[in-house]
C-alpha cells in the first residue's frame, strides 16, 4: 500500500520524525477586500503533541476557521493571504514548500473535517467516488480496490449497510451519516493530524454526542492529533486536552482544559464561561458579554477586547498590544490584569 | 424514469394538436383576409372563374368557410387531421402539387445540419470561453469575454448575418478565391456568401456559426458565472483539502456542477435557435425548413406552414425531453417519478 507517494513524502528535506506533528508560530493572515484589509489572524501560535487534542475556541469571525484553512493551505487567495509566521509539520515549514509537495501533505498527513457536510460533499458524485478518489489519486489504486477500501472506511465510521450506501449520493444520507462520511474521508489516508472545523455544529445534540464519541475513539486507536475548532464550551470540556481561546485573530488565553474551567485568566474566557446556561442558577438572568466582536478591518488598539471588558484601564486602550503573560508553567493569558481576573473568581 | 418518459411523450399529444389548430386558424384567417392564395399561380393574368374554382378545389382551398372572416373552419381542421392521422399520413400539397412530406424531408436535413453546427459551436466555444473567463475573474481574459459577449448579445441575428455574409463571405471570400493554393472547399465552400449545393456541409459552417453566435454569448456568460460561483463552493474547498491536483479540482469537482445550468439553457435555447434558423437560412439562402416556411407563409400555403411548423414543434419537444433526461444524469438530486 505504501507507494511512491509516501517515498516522496519522506523525501521532504528537513523532515524530523521526532518533531511535533504540528506547530503554528506567529501566523498572520489578512483578507484584502474592497473595504480595506481585514486582519483575520494576527499572530496565532500553538503546538500539538502526538495524540493530543487541542481545542481552538472562539466566536464566529475570530479567525479560527481561517487558521485551519491556512494550515491546510486552502485559503481563497485572493482575497486571503498568509502574511507571516510558520506552520511546521514535523519541523518542516509548510508555507515554504512548493505547491506540489504541499498538496501531498494534505489528506496524507494533515486532513480536515468541515462544518456542514451537506455542502462540503460534492452533490453530483457518489460517496464511494468521493472516498475512492483519495485512494486512486494518492495511492494509485484501481477503481475496484478503491471501492473496497471505501466500503471498509464506511464500516469503520459505523455506517450501516456500507456495501449499498457506498453507491449513494450525499443527499441520500442523514445529517449525522453525512458527517460520518466526512470523517471517513478525512481518515482515509491515515493522517497524523486531523483538523475538525466545528464538526458537530450542524447536527442535533444526540447526534453531536455520537459523532464526538466516534472521533475520540478513532483518535485514540490511531494516536492521531486533533485540532478541534468550536464555539461550544460543552464539547471542549469533554474531549480537549488543551484549549486556545481566540479573540479578533489572537490567542488570548492558552491552558490545559481543567485549569481554564476552574479559573479563567482572561476576562473574555470568563465571560464565555459565565454565558453557559447552568441548572443550579435557574431563574437568574443569563449573563452575556456586552457589545459585539470588533470589525476585522478596524481592530481596537491595545487589547482588542477592551471596549467590552469590565476590567479595562487606560493601559488596555493603547498600543502596544497586550503581551502574553505566563500565568503558570503550562498556561498563558493576554491580559494585564490576569491576576485580578483569576483571583476574582 | 421510464414512466416519466412515457408521460412526457403523452404530453406531446395535446401540445402538437394545439399547435396545429393554432396554425390552422392563423393561416385560415390570413386567407380569409387577404384572399385566395391560388390566384398567385396565375400571376398577372385573370383566370376564368371556372378554372380558378377547379384549381382551388384541387389544392384544398375550396372550403366556403375560407370566405367568412373570423370563421375558425373547424370542419376543414377535422378534415386535415383525418388525413394527417390516417394510416397513410397526408399533409397535403403545395401550390405546385408537391406533397408537404416530400418538401419537409428534402429541407429538414439542411436545417438539422445547421442546428448541429450551431449547437456544437455554441457549446464548445461558449463553454471554453466561459471556463477561461470564470477561472480568472477580473483578468484580461475575463474582461475580453465579458465585453465581446455583450457585443454579440446586443447585435440582432439578421444584422450579424448580413454583416458576416458581406465581409466574410463576399469580401474575405473574394480574397481567398484569388489565391490559387487555397483548396476550393475553403475558398468556395466555407467562405461562400451563401449555401452552395456543391459543398453542402462546408458552406453551412459559417451560417451555423452565425446562428449559434448569440446563444454562444449567453452560454459563455452563464458558464462564467456558474464557474465563479462553484469555485467558492464548500465542496470545491473539500476537494482541495483532499490534496487533489488543481486540474482535477476544476475539471471534475467544479465543472460538472457548473455545467448543470448551462445544459439547461442550451436545451431550452434549441427552440429559439429554430426561430433563428428561419432568419439565417433566408440570409444565406439555405434550402432548409426555415426558408421553406418563410416562402410558404408569404404565398399563404397553409398546408405547408402547418406541416413544417408541426415538424419544428416536434423537434423542439424531443430536444427538450432529451435535455431533461440529460439533466437527471448530470444532477443525481433530480429524480423523475
Amino acid at each position: 500500500m505504501s507507494t511512491d507517494v509516501n517515498v516522496k513524502m519522506d523525501a521532504i528535506p528537513g523532515l524530523d520524525p521526532n518533531a511535533m506533528p504540528l506547530q503554528v508560530k506567529d501566523l498572520h493572515v489578512e483578507f484584502r477586500t474592497r473595504n480595506g484589509i481585514a486582519h483575520a489572524v494576527n499572530g496565532v501560535s500553538f503546538d500539538l503533541q502526538p495524540g493530543e487534542t487541542r481545542a481552538i475556541l472562539g466566536e464566529s469571525g475570530c479567525g479560527k476557521s481561517v487558521t485551519a484553512q491556512a494550515i491546510m493551505g486552502i485559503l481563497d487567495t485572493p482575497p486571503g493571504f498568509v502574511t507571516g509566521g510558520e506552520i511546521l509539520y514535523r519541523g518542516v515549514d509548510l508555507l515554504k514548500l512548493p505547491e506540489a509537495q504541499r498538496r501531498k501533505v494534505r489528506a496524507n498527513k494533515i486532513a480536515m473535517i468541515f462544518q456542514d457536510a451537506l455542502s462540503a460533499l460534492n452533490p453530483v458524485f457518489t460517496v464511494g467516488f468521493q472516498l475512492g478518489e483519495l485512494f486512486r489519486k494518492h495511492r494509485g489504486m484501481s477503481r475496484k480496490d478503491a471501492k473496497a477500501r471505501s466500503i471498509e472506511l464506511l464500516d469503520l465510521v459505523k455506517i450501516p449497510a456500507a456495501r449499498q450506501r457506498v453507491n449513494e449520493y450525499p443527499h441520500q444520507f442523514s445529517g449525522g451519516m453525512r458527517q460520518r462520511v466526512m470523517i471517513a474521508m478525512a481518515l482515509a489516508l491515515d493522517p497524523e493530524v486531523l483538523i475538525a472545523d466545528e464538526p458537530t455544529t450542524a447536527l442535533d445534540v444526540t447526534v453531536q454526542a455520537q459523532i464526538m464519541a466516534l472521533l475520540a475513539e478513532l483518535q485514540r486507536e490511531r494516536n492521531m492529533s486533533l485540532v478541534l475548532i468550536t464555539h461550544d464550551m460543552g464539547v471542549v470540556a469533554d474531549v480537549a486536552d488543551r484549549i486556545s481561546v481566540m479573540y479578533a485573530g489572537r490567542v488570548i488565553e492558552e491552558a490545559p482544559v481543567n485549569d481554564i474551567y476552574a479559573s479563567p485568566a482572561h476576562p473574555y474566557t470568563k465571560g464565555l464561561l459565565e454565558s453557559i446556561p447552568r441548572l443550579d442558577l435557574k431563574g437568574q438572568e443569563l449573563s452575556a458579554i456586552k457589545g459585539l466582536p470588533p470589525v476585522l478591518t478596524n481592530i481596537p488598539r491595545g487589547c482588542a477586547f477592551n471596549p467590552r471588558c469590565r476590567y479595562a484601564q487606560d493601559v488596555c486602550r493603547h498600543d502596544p498590544p497586550v503581551p502574553l503573560y505566563q500565568v503558570s508553567s503550562a498556561r498563558t493569558a493576554a491580559c494585564h490584569f490576569w491576576k485580578e481576573v483569576k483571583g476574582d473568581e | 424514469m421510464g414512466r416519466y418518459v412515457i408521460r412526457r411523450l403523452l404530453q406531446f399529444i395535446p401540445t402538437v394538436l394545439g399547435t396545429m389548430f393554432l396554425l390552422h386558424y392563423i393561416t385560415s384567417l390570413a386567407i380569409q383576409f387577404s384572399g385566395n392564395p391560388v390566384r398567385a399561380i396565375f400571376g398577372d393574368r385573370t383566370p376564368p372563374p371556372a378554372l380558378l374554382a377547379a384549381v382551388t378545389e384541387r389544392l384544398g382551398y375550396g372550403d366556403p368557410c375560407l370566405d367568412q372572416k373570423g370563421n375558425p373552419c373547424f370542419g376543414l381542421f377535422l378534415d386535415r387531421m383525418q388525413k394527417i392521422f390516417s394510416l397513410n399520413p397526408d399533409f397535403g400539397v403545395n401550390l405546385r402539387l408537391r406533397p408537404v412530406t416530400e418538401l419537409v424531408s428534402d429541407a429538414l436535413p439542411y436545417t438539422l445540419k445547421l442546428l448541429v453546427i450551431a449547437i456544437l459551436f455554441q457549446s464548445i466555444v461558449g463553454i471554453a470561453a466561459g471556463v477561461w473567463a470564470g477561472l480568472r475573474s477580473g483578468s484580461f481574459a475575463d474582461n475580453l469575454v465579458k465585453i465581446s459577449t455583450v457585443f454579440l448579445i446586443s447585435v440582432p441575428i439578421f444584422v450579424l448575418g448580413l454583416v458576416v455574409r458581406e465581409f466574410v463571405g463576399v469580401k474575405f471570400g473574394n480574397v481567398l478565391r484569388g489565391q490559387e493554393w487555397i483548396p476550393e472547399v475553403i475558398s468556395r465552400g466555407v467562405f461562400s456568401p451563401g449555401f452552395k449545393p456543391d459543398y453542402p456541409l462546408a458552406s453551412l459552417i459559417i451560417p451555423g456559426m452565425v446562428l449559434g453566435a448569440v446563444s454562444l454569448a449567453t452560454t459563455a456568460r452563464l458558464t462564467r458565472t456558474s464557474i465563479m460561483e462553484n469555485l467558492r463552493a464548500d465542496y470545491v474547498r473539500t476537494a482541495r483539502a483532499k490534496g487533489l491536483a488543481n486540474k482535477r479540482v476544476i475539471g471534475v469537482h467544479t465543472l460538472r456542477n457548473s455545467l448543470i445550468p448551462v445544459i439547461t439553457f442550451i436545451g431550452v435555447d434549441i427552440g429559439s435557435s429554430m426561430a433563428g434558423a428561419v432568419v439565417t437560412e433566408t440570409i444565406f439562402n439555405v434550402p432548409g425548413i426555415g426558408r421553406l416556411v418563410t416562402l410558404a407563409a408569404r404565398t399563404g400555403e397553409s398546408s405547408v406552414v402547418i406541416g413544417v411548423v408541426t415538424m419544428l414543434v416536434l423537434v423542439v419537444l424531443i430536444a427538450n425531453l432529451l435535455v431533461d433526461i440529460l439533466y437527471a444524469v448530470l444532477d443525481p438530486r433530480i429524480r423523475y417519478e
